[in-house]
């Protein structure tokens, strides 16, 4: 054997693009007939199918009577809502607006045992709001007092917007304005009652003449990430807001003469945190509240779980791809079949990318097969069983089936280039192994939350962020870490960081293709 | 079986593994990546001083969760290297009982892997004791001890499990995939599985799940298996992959 790069000789027929086209069908024939990748290759779909399509969680929605069935409200943007709080309310016909004074914003928190403890959550409301109706789910535009986000303006669920910071007390009350013109709702706060900054304006399309308005108090569930090495557990439970509010003054017509108080979408067996309720005070009110109006989430703080729970599977049909992948180069070099390959076609990187070409398409067609009926019919097998699912867009779907493809497909060329390079199936199978699934692994198990980030950053395992089927928002405290399935980079974008990955691989295996013997 | 035969074997499989290519570099591997991972977690978990929830020696341990990876390598390769070469015929033709060399490789890997393991988890905890406040665990408490002893049996146990693997389905990259998918798979999957029953379950039959527990030195009493029983499981396994592939060496031609 002579070395590669001086004996390279332009192939006698074809060039250009036919020549590669007839590389790939080499390597395609290459590939189809051998039987054990062919079989790998149907294994690693039946596997991802497999576990997506086997239950494994029970519920009890809908297990027990028209009554347990879970239905979230949806928002007028069609997304899934949490509208739970207490409502002192009175109609106002047309436009008006409402002003009050917040004195005093205190809580209760559950504790690990029965008990509970004074605190507040950071995203404990209270202040004034504008609703479309009683119904939940309605249309709305508040401005509130938060546990430890300051004074907000908050519409329609997912609008969220800052205003003054800090927190309230009878020292340094904050005061609250809500003013409502046509489809407009303008939110004001000041600290002393005369000087005004708006906080921010929602445009709530459709709102009728007659709404509801008055003060409101919620508390969203507290969760506590408990941090223990190989095991990362969750405290969490309901909490309790109670407001004091005075200095109530109304602008426009406020028809009603009384005001009436809800505690929209109470819950039917609501534990002593989740029962809230209001009084008239001296010139206001104190009202307490529990639950949260904003986006619903899935996870420690929400209900359910997501259409990302059915696609475990792909860690196992990885496996299979990245056997396959890696023995497709390597099984050359064990019958100096490599030798052959190389003197029917000596131009060498070439031939690497035909591989790549071929094993990428085989993978992306067989992870794309498994995916989409994991996604299409595992949430109906979940839903069965009694689990409440998130219901998600189809773009998201189709996101989630084709990430889920391109995820595999890359992996393989990265586990054919690590091959070529190593040259060892075995270690280069590892190699693959530990570097997408062992990082993924350690995300969800031992490792601190900011280190399985980090871990989730930098790794080939940063791709499985495109099986993130739910956003991550600001205004709803989660454990928004990947066993929930929350990853910190978006989803192409770790992607992305894979295909990096794959790239540096496949140039290292290159060059080294071209500079040693067969 | 002749005591002679078994020294003969064992000498021819010694000189097999010492001198095949790459056995040195991945005993080193095996001792570089585990304390590596093992000092990167504890100083990622490292908790202010005073107070701390995390199990110390556990943590310390942790990088036995990447060197099983190459401890598997090192074993799939005893074997898998005579396979591709061809050489498996030879060493038949020279030993002809099968359970012999089978019971040859399997001691003079776990040998190897006895003392790359027990170096290691030694310098693991060293390395943790660095990097950790005190108190650190310290190897007269019995718990700590069982799971330093632990861990290195760990490794021997993977050891014999990836051997066995790789003699029963003949192709190496196979075999490690097999391997690698028992005990990184089952983690996963037990965290998909919200059903408490089931994913006790899960963590009491999975070969890692199931065998880390032996590093568990506090909170002894939320292990889903206690930790020696769990080591058993593994034992389980790695005694099963042995039979089926001294069985399918006695059927089959090699």
């Amino acid at each position: 054997m002579t070395a590669g790069t001086s004996t390279v000789e332009r192939e006698d027929t074809g060039t250009g693009r036919d020549g590669f086209a007839r590389l790939v069908r080499a390597e395609w024939t290459k590939f189809h007939t051998v039987r054990g990748w062919v079989i790998g290759m149907v294994a690693a779909a039946g596997v991802i199918m497999g576990l997506g399509l086997s239950p494994g969680r029970q519920g009890s929605c809908g297990q027990n009577g028209p009554d347990s069935v879970c239905a979230l409200p949806v928002g007028p943007g069609g997304q899934e809502v949490t509208d739970n709080f207490t409502f002192v309310r009175r109609p106002l016909a047309g436009d008006g607006g409402i002003t009050v004074r917040v004195t005093s914003l205190t809580g209760l928190l559950p504790t690990s045992g029965e008990g509970t403890r004074p605190g507040l959550v950071p995203w404990a409301k209270a202040g004034i709001i504008i609703k479309d109706g009683t119904r939940r789910g309605s249309a709305y535009a508040a401005i509130m007092v938060t546990g430890a986000h300051g004074v907000r303006m908050q519409d329609d669920y997912t609008h969220d917007t800052a205003g003054p910071p800090g927190g309230v007390s009878v020292a340094s009350p904050r005061w609250l304005r809500l003013t409502r013109s046509g489809d407009d709702v303008s939110g004001y706060a000041s600290s002393d009652g005369t000087h005004w900054a708006r906080v921010g304006t929602a445009r709530l399309a459709g709102l009728p003449a007659t709404v509801q308005a008055g003060p409101f108090a919620t508390s969203p569930q507290y969760t506590q990430v408990i941090n223990q090495p190989l095991s990362t557990g969750e405290v969490s439970g309901p909490s309790q807001a109670t407001a004091a509010l005075d200095h109530v003054t109304l602008q426009g017509a406020w028809p009603a003469a009384t005001w009436t108080g809800d505690e929209t979408g109470a819950f039917s067996n609501a534990s002593p945190l989740q029962r809230g309720g209001f009084q008239q005070t001296a010139g206001g009110f104190t009202v307490t509240g529990s639950g949260d109006i904003a986006p619903a989430v899935p996870g420690a703080a929400g209900l359910g779980t997501t259409i990302t729970q059915t696609l475990v599977g792909t860690f196992a049909g990885l496996i299979a791809m990245v056997v396959v992948a890696t023995m497709f180069i390597t099984a050359e070099y064990r019958r100096g079949l490599v030798r052959t390959t190389l003197t029917a076609s000596p131009r060498r990187g070439r031939i690497l990318a035909a591989k790549a070409v071929v094993i990428a398409a085989v993978t992306f067609v067989t992870g794309l097969a498994g995916a989409a009926v994991v996604v299409v019919f595992g949430p109906g097998v979940l839903r069965a069983n009694g689990v409440y699912v998130h219901a998600t867009t189809t773009f998201t779907e189709v996101r989630l089936v084709v990430g889920t493809a391109a995820l595999l497909a890359v992996a393989a060329v990265l586990a054919l280039a690590l091959g070529m390079v190593v040259r060892r199936g075995v270690i280069a199978v590892t190699a693959a192994v530990v570097v997408i699934v062992l990082p993924y692994l350690l995300a969800i198990t031992g490792l601190p939350t900011g280190a399985a980030r980090w871990l989730l950053r930098i790794t080939p395992a940063s791709a499985f962020a495109v099986q993130q089927s739910t956003p991550q928002y600001s205004q709803v405290d989660n454990v928004y870490t990947p066993v929930n399935g929350y990853f910190p980079l978006a989803p192409w974008a770790g992607f992305a960081v894979l295909c990096a990955w794959a790239a540096l691989a496949l140039g290292l295996a290159v060059l080294l293709f071209r500079r040693r013997d067969a | 079986m002749r005591p002679a035969g078994m020294r003969y074997a064992l000498h021819a499989e010694w000189t097999k593994l010492r001198t095949a290519p790459g056995t040195v570099w991945l005993v080193l591997a095996v001792i570089a990546l585990t304390v590596a991972m093992s000092a990167a977690v504890t100083a990622a978990a490292r908790c202010p001083a005073g107070g701390c929830a995390v199990d110390a020696a556990r943590t310390s341990l942790s990088g036995v969760e990447l060197g099983q990876a190459v401890v598997a390598i090192l074993a799939v390769l005893a074997i898998g290297g005579e396979y591709s070469t061809g050489m498996i015929r030879i060493t038949l033709t020279a030993m002809p009982r099968r359970t012999i060399v089978l019971a040859a490789k399997a001691v003079v890997l776990s040998g190897i892997v006895l003392v790359a393991g027990t170096i290691s988890v030694l310098a693991s905890l060293l390395a943790g004791r660095l990097i950790l406040p005190g108190p650190h665990p310290s190897l007269e408490d019995g718990s700590v001890l069982r799971a330093t002893v632990g861990s290195v049996l760990y490794l021997v146990l993977i050891a014999l499990l990836s051997l066995g693997t790789a003699i029963a389905v003949r192709d190496p990259a196979t075999a490690i995939g097999i391997v690698l998918g028992l005990l990184y798979l089952f983690p996963i999957v037990i965290h998909a599985v919200s059903d408490p029953d089931w994913q006790r379950h899960l963590e009491q039959v999975g070969p890692m799940s199931a065998g880390l527990t032996v590093q568990a030195t506090t909170h002894l009493s939320g292990l889903p298996i206690g930790p020696w029983a769990g080591l058993g499981v593994l034992a389980t396994w790695a005694a099963a992959a042995l039979l089926s592939a001294g069985l399918l060496l006695h059927l089959r031609d090699a």
